[in-house]
């Protein structure tokens, strides 16, 4: 076996950044406080200094100027990485994300690329209250001609922003905050790149098949776990690619299992759940065995007081409940 | 309550804003001759063309929504007489003239207004998208305001790349009032862009009197704001756009960073083709045409300089419309995209 180092999430997305950089020198990352600062969660600490501040471009709070700033600029030749600094503030520039990146290649007939990678952060869980704990993924994997990514993994936040890159489509790609300090082991050596058009299994079983992507990753696993002390085994997979979605490999699973329970930080009603539990009934109707479970976030602003914000996001304990509930035990 | 403002009733005469209105120094005289016939071709064009799209409309030939820029010919055509291939420009719905004085051919952009493959977006962009990544032209837009910082980004590639390119962006002045125009802009002074930011201002946001909307008279103020240099031009006077703008873009080659230039002009017809303009005060259309016209205007002065012929202008009159009968022609005979196209270029591969 290969040799293998620890380092966190951030430090994978860090270490990311800095060989994008390297690699291709149209690449350059713009956005608030990415620069001196070193970025909201510190993803960008010392950048500056390596790569000076024409790539590492510090912005004004513009979400909107500067992502679109950084859509000219990918139409213009360059490979611009645009850190919006949380999901919550991308609502600030929807419009150029929707309304020019997803549209551009298509209503010019194929004359212009997007090549542009947007990262942002997303999700609950710090007591930061309704207007900084949103999770929206799923109004962006909504839209055809975005590509949306969902790093769960270190080795995913560690490959998934070169392979974005190289991806001549807009990228969005979501980090969840929890996630930042988490640990993991990555290949000493490179090449990092990753898959982004497949989802990965990361747990193998029998009884059902949970589905999930991002941060509710790690809950999902804990879960499973659990189960597992009690002989009921499943399969766990993490979507990782958002849009397009990987149907085939989340067929394959219920087909096997007969049961899917599907993790999503994102409201219910909408939800990227509601696509997957539309697809797998499109697709394996009649290989379930019971009603497909989804457990998502409480139809309800996030509030801020700690034991309502828990009890408004997905648990290891409302997962495992689902899976009970979908096996009748 | 403060004051109430009222609907316009009285013209608006943007031109006579002007201490002094118009080009006052001659600077008409620094163009050759070709160099004039050159734009007044252009300008022909872009009011050829759009009457023959008001024509196609009305007689049910071409639908979608059209929205024309008759009467602002000279903008386009002034400031575009400083750009080149490398450098780029961002329009809006009313963009069809940048596009032809940017250097797009007609034939690709009537085949796309038609709706055919052979258009420059393969009938999938239409008039609101059209663009043409050849001639730097980086579309049309739809939504009011979003062109602006799309060029700011493509200043910035400009800047990195030292290609010695400048961006344009054009819009009106109702996208003056959008939150883009103040973020772009203070970046693009911030970090000293390549980039001209051309405030077409036409005394019509949509259906809306500007003043009726905008507390300042000038546009151009605003760029104090972000400590940006800013010019006003009567657009319906090419030499003064000609002039302001390439002043303008001489200090964004030099690296002196962006200018704001408003461009005081008017919009002769509707916000789109079929508006009733029922909203517009009587005579305000007639006392543009007759007394400031940017094409009579062009050749009165240049006749009146004595370097160029009426009969050269109407020679140039003539094969305008011939070029545009055979857009026409050749764009309702070309093919209609295959239903399989909807697929297509939605991402690079699918």
């Amino acid at each position: 076996m290969s040799e293998t180092r620890r380092i966190t999430y951030r430090d994978a997305i860090r270490e990311a950044l800095s060989e994008a950089l390297t690699k291709d020198e149209r690449v350059f990352l713009m956005g608030e406080d990415v620069g001196r600062y070193g970025g909201a969660y510190a993803c960008s600490k010392g950048l500056l200094e390596e790569f000076g501040e024409e790539r590492i471009r510090d912005t004004p709070l513009s979400e909107s100027g500067f992502t679109g700033a950084g859509i000219g600029a990918a139409l213009a030749g360059m490979r611009p990485i645009i850190e919006v600094m949380t999901v919550n503030f991308s609502l600030l520039c929807l419009d150029q994300i929707v309304n020019n990146a997803a549209t551009l290649r298509h209503m010019s007939g194929g004359q212009f690329s997007v090549p542009v990678v947007i990262r942002m952060a997303t999700g609950a869980g710090r007591q930061l209250a309704a207007q900084h704990s949103h999770s929206l993924e799923n109004w962006y994997a909504h839209v055809p001609g975005l590509r949306v990514l969902a790093p769960a993994t270190v080795v995913d936040a560690r490959g998934m922003l070169w392979s974005a890159l190289e991806c001549p489509d807009p990228v969005i790609i979501f980090e969840h905050a929890m996630l930042y300090n988490e640990e993991g082991d990555i290949a000493s050596e490179g090449p990092w790149t990753a898959d982004i058009d497949h989802a990965a299994v990361r747990r193998d079983g029998d009884d059902a098949t949970l589905i999930t992507y991002g941060g509710s990753l790690p809950k999902t696993l804990a879960a499973a776990n659990s189960l597992a002390e009690d002989g009921i085994s499943c399969d766990v997979i993490d979507l990782r690619s958002l849009r397009p979605l990987d149907r085939e490999r989340i067929v394959a699973s219920v087909v096997k299992t007969h049961r899917a329970v599907i993790v999503d930080e994102g409201w219910k009603t909408g939800s990227l759940a509601g696509e997957v539990s539309a697809q797998i009934t499109e697709s394996a109707f009649f290989d379930l065995d019971a009603p497909v479970e989804r457990v998502c976030t409480a139809e309800a602003p996030i509030p801020y007081a700690q034991h309502l914000e828990l009890a408004a996001l997905p648990s290891e304990e409302k997962i495992v409940a689902a899976v009970r509930k979908a096996l009748r035990i | 309550m403060g004051c109430v403002k009222r609907l316009r009733t009285a013209p608006f005469v943007g031109w006579a804003l002007f201490s002094a209105a118009g080009s006052v120094n001659n600077p008409g005289m620094k163009l050759t001759k070709e160099q004039l016939l050159v734009n007044y071709r252009k300008m022909r064009m872009i009011r050829s063309f759009e009457e023959k799209l008001n024509e196609l409309v009305n007689s049910g030939r071409l639908g979608g929504f059209l929205h024309l820029s008759i009467g602002q010919e000279a903008v386009a055509a002034g400031v575009c007489a400083h750009l080149s291939e490398r450098d780029y420009v961002s329009t809006t719905h009313r963009g069809h003239g940048h596009c032809i004085a940017k250097g797009v051919r007609v034939k690709g952009m009537m085949a796309e207004l038609f709706g055919r493959s052979t258009g420059l977006c393969k009938g999938k962009g239409g008039s609101m998208h059209i663009a043409d990544m050849d001639q730097g032209m980086l579309g049309a837009n739809g939504i009011v305001g979003a062109g602006i910082p799309l060029a700011t980004g493509a200043a910035l590639t400009c800047k990195l790349k030292k290609t010695g390119g400048v961006a344009v962006a054009f819009f009106g002045d109702g996208a003056s009032n959008q939150g883009q125009f103040h973020e772009a802009l203070n970046m693009a002074s911030n970090w000293k862009l390549p980039a001209l930011y051309v405030v077409e201002n036409n005394g019509w946001g949509e259906f809306t009197p500007t003043e009726f909307v905008v507390p300042v008279r000038d546009i151009a103020v605003r760029a104090d704001s972000y400590a940006m240099r800013s010019a006003i031009a009567d657009g319906n006077d090419f030499f003064d756009v000609y002039e302001k703008a390439g002043e303008a873009i001489a200090a964004a080659r030099a690296g002196e960073g962006p200018t704001l230039l408003e461009c005081k002009t008017y919009r002769y017809m509707g916000h789109y083709v079929g508006d009733p303009l029922a909203y517009r005060p009587p005579g305000e259309v007639d006392r543009w045409k007759n007394e400031h016209d940017a094409l009579t205007g062009f050749e009165s002065r240049v006749k009146a300089d004595g370097v160029i012929e009426d009969m050269e202008l109407r020679r140039i009159d003539e094969e305008v419309v011939e070029e545009l009968s055979a857009a026409v022609a050749d764009a309702e005979n070309d093919p209609v995209p295959a239903v399989e196209a909807l697929y297509e270029d939605v991402y690079a591969k699918e």
